[in-house]
């Protein structure tokens, strides 16, 4: 793998950067929060990323995709990531999208896909329940099986734009125990079904996530995804997949609360200085920049991983995902103490990269998580 | 590409017929090796011949000019070459400040005459250079160096004292920095010169380490006669040649450090992973110990995203793209990760871990020990992290002075 961007990829940070500066300052997702939009981002805008041809980015041309991959997306997820644009990207074409594109098969791509692309069908996974937290083979959602195909109960959490969601991929147990690594299977399930419930749920960076409880929700058998009880591998190469998204996401996040930090340290006066002079906060602004620059390495390495189907996809995705948290709760942190009592308050937006940047630390995954898995990975 | 494959064969070929078999497996990086020289030593007989050959060919400066001595590769051809030489684990036939830090700053400052005296030379392994630039009262504030020339004729006098010149008991020629106009900033009264170490004058000290040892010495010029000619650039902006020199040993810290393995799997990992697993015992496939393996992980993780941002800059280099002051991110980076790898093997050795020599304690572990304290130099040979951090915050953050 080469790790620099070709002209084409360049194009595409320059469209996206200037798409996101028009279109998109924090401002908006200040305004999505203050107002407790019902739904929650812009339609409006999803539609025009769409029409940008970024939903189908890592997708084939015969579902009207761009047929390009992580390496272009991940460009796009950053920028992005700059002014904290809230659009479903995660759920539908990292998570929901991903899994169809896995594991469906060509009439489930065929229904889902192309609305997918053309930005008319929000998609998510459920799969994180209130004992989870960072297992994701740790599922007591049960799948029965009847004559007509399966019942789904049981509850899930922090479901990502559950709320607005046409369809979602639920995780649920049709065979094993709740630790069992075996026995799980993809479902889909469509907003609406009979014993479906959506709760809306509030968390601290301000965007969509819900409850969701089934209690005995039929699916049908050409509704499952993949095969029966072989879910489990299928999901973790999802997430895996979806963890890069993720991360150059974050890596925007970052760069803009490091780049905002950095500006402050140049114009703000005290003891008749600008304190960016001061040596003890000239390091730690060294630090932060140091600590951007790995994760920028990392995010491009992950992402054309993601391509090349390397087979060290899984370590990659771990790498990655603990460098990013912790670099950017780091930056964050420095960021609101660097800034100083502005930075507390709710009227400047650092703090809107602060709670982002933890609600980002913890999906997926935090980075002892991750390192954990690396060395189980890695044989230790 | 196919060009580079054919190019790939050929120099697979090529190694295959030339390397000497007692030379596989050596040491490859810049710390160890065959450093040449007027007195050069070689671990084994088979060096010389690689040298030889290796040097015939250019391909001891795989990159540099054929007019001096180097291969004239291009920058996807030298990648080949060392890509071949790691997989038939052929050590560099030679290695030093010649080629890594006095070379490069001729090619760019010197003058014809002086690329023609000095680099086909350090190609063929003939010379080795040390450098001379710290002082005693000079250290992170190098600038303020006091050793003086004055002119006499077309000579120089230089009168004064370099301290931290590594191998310079070893060394046949010295790069060092000289006070040419006490009364100018102190910046611009610098000048870059080179001076044969065998010019009546000069003595040497070697200096002991915490460690036990040391490659380190303190040189003193006492009216040392040098001529004029070997001022590289001009006489007076010899700072500017120092700080581009500056970049190329930071660049060659973070190699030694753990640049090198750009992004690659790196078997010292493994190493320190699979030492906490024999010392600490095994827990279900997992190192015992889970705060070590913790932080073993970190170190391992770091280390890999550190070679993915050196092969970032590398192939950006690769493209055309102008370097940025990535150097000084190298520098700190490259060393904190190699004093945190020394401290956890330590660590990992725990009661076997403390030996300074004799019973009780093997080979293997008394040399993990002296690395674990040498280490704690790397932060500071070669600026310090506190500068380097400096140059990042102004350089490449803007930040006022």
């Amino acid at each position: 793998m080469e790790l620099i961007l070709t002209e084409d990829q360049e194009l595409l940070a320059k469209t996206a950067a200037d798409f996101v500066s028009e279109h998109s300052p924090v401002s908006r997702v200040r305004k999505l929060r203050d107002a407790k939009d019902p739904v929650g981002f812009s339609k409006e805008l999803w539609k025009q990323m769409a029409e940008l041809g970024w939903l189908g980015i890592p997708f084939p041309e015969v579902v009207g995709g761009a047929g390009l991959g992580f390496a272009e997306l991940a460009v796009v997820l950053e920028a992005l990531g700059r002014t904290l644009a809230p659009e479903p990207f995660l759920s539908t074409v990292l998570l929901g999208g991903q899994v169809l594109l896995l594991g469906g098969t060509e009439v489930q791509q065929k229904e889902w896909l192309p609305p997918v692309v053309n930005g008319d069908c929000i998609l998510t996974a459920a799969y994180q329940e209130p004992q989870t937290r960072y297992d994701l083979r740790r599922v007591a959602t049960r799948a029965d099986r009847k004559a007509d195909g399966w019942r789904l109960s049981g509850e899930k959490i922090q479901v990502l734009d559950g709320h607005v969601a046409d369809a979602l991929v639920v995780v649920a147990r049709t065979s094993g125990g709740e630790h069992d690594a075996k026995g799980l299977t993809l479902f889909l399930v469509r907003k609406g079904a009979p014993g479906l419930e959506i709760t809306r749920q509030s968390r601290v960076d301000s965007r969509n996530a819900a409850l969701v409880k089934l209690s005995g929700v039929a699916v049908g058998p050409s509704e499952v995804i993949g095969a029966v009880d072989e879910g489990g591998d299928l999901f973790e190469n999802v997430v895996d997949r979806a963890t890069v998204g993720l991360c150059a996401e974050m890596l925007g996040s970052m760069e803009e609360a490091a780049a905002s930090t950095f500006k402050y340290l140049k114009t703000r006066v005290q003891f008749g200085v600008p304190i960016g002079s001061f040596q003890a906060l000239k390091h730690r602004a060294a630090r932060m920049y140091i600590e951007l620059e790995l994760s920028r390495s990392t995010v491009m390495a992950a992402a054309r991983a993601v391509d090349e189907d390397h087979p060290e996809l899984p370590k990659l995705a771990s790498l990655v995902k603990a460098r990013c948290s912790d670099a950017g709760i780091l930056i964050a942190n420095e960021a609101i103490q660097m800034h100083g009592g502005v930075g507390m308050t709710d009227e400047y937006d650092v703090g809107f990269y602060l709670k982002r940047a933890r609600v980002a630390e913890i999906t997926f995954g935090d980075a002892s998580h991750h390192r954990d898995r690396w060395a189980r990975l890695s044989g230790y | 590409m196919a060009e580079l494959e054919t190019f790939r064969r050929e120099t697979r070929d090529w190694l295959l017929k030339n390397a000497p078999p007692d030379i596989v497996g050596l040491p490859a990086n810049d710390l160890e090796g065959n450093w040449g020289g007027r007195r050069a030593t070689y671990a084994v007989p088979g060096m010389k011949t690689w040298l030889l050959r290796m040097a015939e060919r250019g391909w001891t400066a795989p990159s540099w000019p054929k007019e001096y001595g180097g291969g004239g590769l291009a920058p996807g051809e030298a990648k080949v070459l060392s890509q071949e030489m790691t997989r038939l684990r052929l050590p560099p036939p030679l290695i030093g400040f010649g080629l890594t830090m006095i070379g490069p700053t001729l090619l760019q400052y010197g003058n014809e005459e002086q690329k023609r005296e000095h680099l086909g030379r350090i190609c063929r392994g003939e010379i080795r250079w040390c450098q001379g630039y710290s002082e005693p009262g000079a250290g992170s504030d190098l600038a303020s160096l006091q050793t003086k020339a004055v002119r006499d004729g077309d000579d120089f006098i230089v009168t004064g004292t370099k301290i931290w010149t590594s191998y310079a008991d070893k060394a046949d020629w010295i790069f060092a920095l000289v006070r040419t106009d006490p009364a100018a900033k102190k910046q611009d009264g610098i000048t870059f010169l080179l001076i044969d170490m065998l010019t009546p004058g000069i003595s040497v000290r070697p200096i002991l380490l915490i460690s036990g040892k040391s490659p380190f010495c303190e040189t003193h010029f006492e009216s040392v006669r040098v001529p004029v000619r070997n001022v590289v650039h001009k006489i007076n902006a010899g700072w500017t040649v120092a700080k581009s020199l500056l970049g190329h040993e930071r660049s060659m810290i973070a190699d030694a450090f753990g640049g090198a393995g750009a992004g690659q799997r790196t078997a010292r990992l493994s190493a320190l992973a699979s030492l906490a697993r024999e010392r600490l015992g095994d827990a279900r496939g997992q190192i015992a110990d889970p705060v070590l393996r913790d932080r073993i992980a970190l170190e391992d993780m770091d280390t890999r995203a550190f070679g993915f941002t050196v092969q970032r800059a590398k192939d950006g280099a690769k493209a055309g793209h102008r370097p940025g002051p990535e150097s000084s991110i190298f520098k700190v980076y490259a060393t904190e990760l190699n004093m945190r790898r020394r401290e956890l093997m330590v660590q990992t050795l725990g009661p076997s871990g403390i030996g300074w020599e004799g019973p009780g304690f093997t080979e293997s572990d008394l040399e993990t020990t002296r690395e674990w304290l040498r280490s704690r130099g790397n932060s500071i040979e070669g600026g310090t992290s506190e500068v380097q951090l400096n140059i990042i915050a102004k350089r490449v953050l803007g930040l006022p002075d």
